[in-house]
């Protein structure tokens, strides 16, 4: 994550890597684009984000959802940027989730800050995270239909007299 | 022959006109701010640009007492019953101002979540065109509304 | 005159007014995002702010006719936005307090689906709208790292000047805010005044006071203007001056440390546990700023120091900013004194137009820019985050491609989002009066919550 592209800080081995993957053996650690990545079938998520937490992964950036309809079999994949303050890295873990089966298992337990990002995740793209204390919408009206940053969800746009914008549909 | 110099005590002037005259100098806006605009809403009312100048300043926190709505910035879906409801609880007369290009026809945001114009909620008297709009348009604007309302074309 | 309507039974003036419909008037309830009088434990949990440290103090015996659920917002003149809070008071005394967001959802991060990677610095720079440089930063770094492309040391340059400035700009504008919320109107009128000397600076150089769209994937829009020294010169001269002003209006002050000491307090272990970042991060005394951890742009060839508060509360979060300010001049100093020579945007001729004068003489060049500002360019397929520290805390951005020409997906991580969490944290078992206070330190931008 320093400089303009180049890749971020590695702490010299991946030992923390490592560490992780044998806790949880169905994850895979991966690098994209000069980040740490490691992908885990989603029941397993909890039980990485624990292992994470404990090597000392402090604090849950971010968490969203990435929707691939028409790009990837798996339709959606839940994203979750950790942050370590004491080791000064980070890690992206990638869930994929069917569309049929949106769940996820919620990671409020273990980093409360998940809450109104996983709320949130849950009213643009429907994903169900199971156990979180108080899944509603977030940014939607109550009463909203639909998940809006669905890629099926229509973008809404009204025409516009000036320009028929090509990529509105 | 004293008497008759002196100044006159009286002027002669219509009741609507003595109506429109105070209306329009006492405008009191309500802080309806609600994304970037209130930002230069802000500016326009502080120090520098100083609103004061036209007898507005007294931006009034209860919509009960304001007269002038500036809606001023972006209004989502979720928020355009509020707007509408706040709009309600204005005494009349009470005028609009639609400040910026999202409230005036949803600017670039041509998407589900935000109201494609405001005046699909409240009749608006003068929109100020810019993203956001600076202080001196809203200024304009404000003079506009206040023009229009001395003579009588949008006088209530 | 027209008719009472039938719902509200109030006077709406003249006949242009549309009618009350019936969403109008249920459509201000938001139901199971509301607070409710009776909670399941989970969701108390959250209200009362007691996840992390249970520092719940008093008993729940107390009778149901003694609480008082009151709403406050969305249009609120404390609440820097269109925040809206449920609270429960017991008396004076705040007892849960539950945020509701989404007043300003803009729909962004769709909006982003349907731009070019080059149009995307537009829409971005609308979401935290009193740091849009920082927001256009943040895309374009997760652009660039994606393409792979170098920017010249001149146009990074120019963009931690810019960002700086922007920085100085919006703790200006919270702590104008955070004086007029508790009651120093005048430190309000200060504060925009002195930010009018930043914002001439930014029209001048990018055509905009806000929502400037003047970093880009690339580089910069434009170069800085002829006699940029004088102007930066004369902001560094006036600021700190009237810092000293605000210094001596408010630090000693017995009102305001009153009003801020011992209030709002959140220690690092919450933070930390609930992804809050910048200064209210800081004030709680982690030393913890992206731009020292994981430099970005070039800005660890700069020096300067970290602000950390010890107490956590709010007069510490003010502290914070006024030195973070002070810091930043001194960045933007040592950025006007040794500004490199050179191109303000990339020489790969696959993201930026080729300059001007090609124009005059090639086809090619001619198309090639049309070509760049209609179909914009490809990136490869990947995913990226990047993160910078704007004036609120971690600002990221999630950057997916599928290899064309607009993004898969934009993501942006609003660092105002996390932050709000802490609100009941911060405000359960004080009192109602302190509420403004905490909203304020925290310094919530609504756009940037909501997006």
């Amino acid at each position: 994550m320093s400089g303009d592209g180049s890749p971020g800080p590695v702490d010299g081995s991946d030992e923390m890597l490592a560490g992780l993957t044998d806790a949880v053996p169905s994850a895979e650690a991966d690098r994209s684009v000069g980040d740490d990545v490691i992908r885990v079938p989603a029941p397993d998520l909890a039980r990485l984000a624990q292992a994470a937490r404990a090597a000392g992964f402090e604090m849950c950036a971010d968490i969203t959802v990435v929707d691939y309809l028409r790009v990837r079999r798996v339709r959606f994949e839940v994203v979750v940027n950790l942050l370590s303050l004491q080791h000064n890295r980070r890690l992206r873990i990638l869930v994929p989730v069917t569309e049929d089966d949106p769940e996820v298992p919620s990671l409020v337990p273990v980093y409360p800050g998940a809450n109104f990002l996983e709320r949130e995740a849950y009213d643009m793209f429907g994903i169900r995270f199971t156990g979180h204390p108080d899944l509603t919408r977030i940014l939607m009206p109550d009463d909203w239909m639909g998940h809006p940053l669905r890629r099926d969800f229509d973008v809404g746009a009204v025409p516009v007299q000036f320009k028929a914008s090509p990529r509105v549909s | 022959m004293a008497r008759l110099t002196a100044p006159p005590q009286f002027l002669t002037t219509t009741l609507g006109k003595a109506m429109r005259w105070s209306q329009q100098q006492s405008m009191w806006p309500a802080t309806f701010g609600l994304a970037c605009c209130a930002i230069e809403m802000m500016a326009t009312g502080t120090a520098h640009n100083d609103l004061a100048r036209f007898g507005m300043e007294v931006f009034r926190a209860s919509p009960r007492q304001a007269d002038l709505m500036v809606v001023a910035g972006r209004v989502s879906q979720k928020m355009a019953p509020v707007l509408r409801q706040v709009y309600d609880q204005m005494a009349d007369p009470k005028w609009v101002i639609s400040m910026g290009a999202c409230a005036s026809t949803g600017g670039m945001f041509n998407n589900y979540a935000l109201v494609q114009g405001v005046d699909q909620i409240v009749p608006v008297d003068v929109y100020v065109p810019g993203c956001p709009p600076g202080p001196q348009s809203l200024m304009h604007g404000i003079l506009t509304l206040q023009d229009k309302v001395m003579s009588g074309e949008l006088a209530r | 005159m027209a008719e009472p309507t039938s719902t509200t039974d109030i006077w709406v003036s003249g006949t242009e007014a549309p009618e009350v419909s019936e969403w109008m008037v249920a459509g201000t309830d938001e139901g199971a995002q509301e607070m409710e009088r009776h909670e399941t434990t989970e969701r108390s949990v959250e209200q009362r702010g007691s996840r992390v440290v249970d520092d719940w103090v008093v008993d729940d015996t107390i009778d149901d006719d003694e609480r008082m659920i009151v709403n406050m917002g969305p249009q609120h003149p404390s609440t820097h936005g269109v925040l809206r809070l449920n609270i429960e008071l017991e008396g004076e005394i705040v007892r849960r307090v539950k945020p509701i967001i989404g007043y300003l959802h803009t729909g962004m991060e769709k909006t982003a689906e349907t731009l070019t990677f080059l149009q995307g610095g537009t829409n971005v720079t609308r979401m935290d709208y009193l740091a849009p440089l920082h927001n256009e930063l943040c895309y374009s770094l997760a652009v660039e790292r994606l393409l792979g492309v170098e920017i010249p040391p001149r146009a990074q340059a120019i963009r931690i000047l810019m960002t700086e400035l922007n920085r100085v700009s919006s703790h200006l504008v919270a702590t104008a805010t955070n004086g007029m919320d508790i009651g120093a109107l005048s430190m309000m009128m200060y504060g925009f005044r002195e930010r009018e000397l930043i914002l001439e600076f930014f029209e001048k150089t990018t055509g905009l006071r806000m929502n400037h769209n003047y970093i880009r994937p690339g580089g910069l829009a434009a170069d800085l203007p002829d006699g940029w020294e004088e102007d930066v010169a004369e902001i560094l001269v006036r600021i700190p001056r009237a810092i000293q002003d605000y210094e001596d209006l408010l630090k000693e002050n017995p009102i305001w440390m009153g009003r801020t000491q011992g209030i709002g307090i959140i220690t690092a272990d919450e933070c930390l546990a609930y992804g809050v970042t910048g200064p209210t991060l800081r004030a709680a005394g982690v030393p913890w700023d992206l731009r020292k951890a994981q430099p970005y742009s070039g800005i660890e060839a700069y020096d300067f120091e970290v602000v950390t508060g010890s107490r956590g509360d709010v007069y510490d979060r003010y502290r914070v900013r006024i030195g973070e300010i002070h810091q930043s001049l001194r960045i933007v100093e040592q950025v006007a004194d040794a500004m490199p020579r050179g191109d303000y945007k990339t020489g790969d001729r696959k993201v930026s137009p080729p300059p001007r004068q090609r124009i005059d003489e090639s086809m090619e060049a001619l198309i090639h820019h049309f070509k760049i500002y209609t179909e914009g360019f490809k990136v490869p397929a990947g995913e990226t985050y990047a993160a910078i520290e704007a004036p609120r805390g971690e600002l990221g951005c999630y950057l997916v491609s599928d290899g064309s020409g607009a993004p898969l997906r934009m993501h942006t991580r609003a660092p105002s989002f996390s932050n709000l969490q802490a609100l009941p944290i911060m405000m359960a078992d004080s009192l109602v009066a302190d509420t403004v206070a905490c909203i304020a330190s925290l310094d919530p931008v609504m756009g940037d919550v909501d997006r």
